[in-house]
């Protein structure tokens, strides 16, 4: 057996008593949580205009574009007397699969009108599996301020700009 | 009479149990302090009731005997394992001996009493100390064989094998002290270290690092923790064991620590001696736990920063370095005390 050299044992013994002093890194969860990128991805939500209006067509383009296959979508006509989207179809039935969903984002870059985006929650804890399906009204974004929600009334044969002037098109 | 020894039984043993469940505590907490992060502090404030909160779940676990497994041994060798940690604490003074004067209370007379604060003072208590570590091993063996399970018979005879060649070199580590004192009554030898503690303390450090480094492996604990090692023999010779037998052996573990760590700063380090036990005897039992906390906080600290033995270099530091040292200690100890103190 080659020589037992306790030097550098005792120096690694310091080390790790000098180590006790540190501040731990540990993040106390509940209280103290994660700051998250801005790109993060995280659960879903269904976006809408200025002027209250939603922003999904119900084209399923989401549907066809995920690699998980964690997306129902049905679309359906708009009329003048209910109107969700400006257009002429919207979601009727729009479900996404939260424990099918890899949460890749494939379905916010094949979105044409930017209506479904990922925001920045994480903490998504269900108890069986159908909570773990979301559906439309989870989905949608709360309505603006200043804004009437949908379904609304439009009045017949008149054709303003149904898709508002914003300064921030996103 | 009997009052006194069943009231000083109940002490030990409740501060073997509770001593146990706090130290799995304190290990927790201390060795994530040596790893950057915190411990336990959820279950109650400080995650002071988090050893309540293991014991409940152990005791609510499924209890697996396995079918072809010899039922008499695997039942007892949990309890072979633990008792001998709790019953060599009966011999370590707690403090100095306290005389209690007598007094008249309700109108009867209390005649005064010395009390011996430790259970039982027998004169040859560092034999007793010896032989009651050696019967944990017989836990350990019947628990490997009596698994049928060849992972924890390996576990079982790997750890026997490392306990006995680690017992010969605490063996004549426990001469230092008894050379010195000359006396093997650890009452004596407390007294001893408390008078001539400046002689003591330089002669004494040679046998104090082999009696360290030996206690650590009898009781099993890193560095020298193989045969439970979690990657390479699953867990060695508690493979098997669930439940409460489990936690059963986790106790002994535990229990074990404690009780060498008494027995080493008992030896080694004053017990309850210390500066101003004459004037305040309260200090003694204080000054004990106190000693017994920071070599605990020392061997939980060695497990967390040193990486573990392969069992045949373990075998060969056992007797090819530090048997030979402890045999050098006892010359050497032998040789300061006749030059200090004259013969006998």
């Amino acid at each position: 057996m080659e020589r037992l050299n306790p030097i550098p044992i005792l120096k690694g013994l310091w080390i790790t008593f000098r180590t006790a002093f540190e501040k731990p890194v540990t993040k106390q969860y509940p209280e103290e949580r994660f700051e998250v990128p801005p790109r993060f991805r995280g659960r879903h939500h269904l976006r809408r205009y200025d002027n209250g209006l939603e922003k999904c067509i119900g084209c399923a383009l989401c549907a066809a574009a995920c690699p998980a296959d964690a997306i129902f979508v049905e679309a359906s006509e708009n009329s003048d007397e209910v109107r969700f989207s400006p257009g002429e179809r919207f979601a009727s039935t729009y479900e996404i699969n939260l424990l099918r969903c890899i949460y890749c984002g494939y379905c916010e870059d094949a979105c044409p009108t930017q209506a479904i985006q990922l925001g920045h929650d994480y903490e998504l804890a269900y108890t069986n599996r159908a909570d773990a399906i979301i559906t439309r009204e989870q989905l949608l974004d709360p309505v603006p301020d200043g804004a009437e929600g949908t379904p609304r009334q439009v009045e017949p044969g008149v054709f303003t700009r149904s898709i508002p002037d914003m300064p921030d098109p996103v | 009479m009997i009052l006194e020894w069943v009231l000083k039984s109940v002490v030990i043993i409740l501060f073997g149990l509770v001593g146990f469940a706090y130290t799995t505590y304190y290990e927790r907490r201390w060795l994530a302090r040596i790893q950057t992060r915190i411990g336990p502090n959820r279950a109650g404030p400080w995650g002071l009731f988090q050893p309540v909160a293991d014991g409940l779940k152990l005791i609510f676990k499924e209890e697996l005997v396995p079918e072809n497994a010899y039922k008499v041994a695997f039942m007892l060798a949990p309890v072979i394992t633990m008792v001998p940690a709790v019953i060599v604490m009966g011999v370590l003074p707690w403090g100095d001996l306290w005389e209690i004067p007598a007094f008249t209370l309700f109108g009867w007379d209390f005649p005064g009493y010395v009390l011996d604060l430790s259970l039982a003072n027998i004169n040859v208590g560092v034999l007793y100390i010896l032989s009651v570590t050696s019967i944990s091993v017989y836990g350990v063996v019947l628990a490997g064989w009596s698994s049928n399970n060849k992972y924890a018979m390996l576990g079982g005879l790997r750890s026997t094998a490392q306990m006995i060649s680690y017992e010969l070199a605490l063996g004549l580590a426990f001469l230092g002290p008894v050379i010195m004192a000359g006396s093997m009554d650890i009452f004596e030898i407390v007294k001893f270290q408390q008078h001539n503690w400046w002689t003591w303390a330089p002669s004494q450090v040679v046998g104090a690092i082999i009696f360290f480094i030996a206690m650590i492996a009898e009781i099993n604990r890193a560095p020298f923790d193989m045969p439970e090692a979690e990657q390479e023999l699953v867990a060695g010779y508690h493979t098997e064991y669930s439940g409460m037998k489990f936690a059963l052996f986790f106790m002994g573990e535990y229990v074990k620590m404690v009780a060498v760590s008494a027995i080493f700063i008992t030896l080694f380090w004053g017990g309850f001696a210390g500066p101003g036990v004459e004037a305040f005897p309260w200090l003694g039992p204080a000054y004990y736990m106190l000693k017994v906390f920071i070599v605990l906080g020392i061997m939980i600290w060695i497990r967390g920063t040193l990486p573990r033995f392969r069992y045949d270099r373990l075998m060969a530091f056992g007797w090819k370095i530090l048997l030979p040292l402890a045999i050098f200690n006892v010359f050497l100890v032998a040789v300061i005390s006749f030059a200090r103190f004259g013969s006998a």
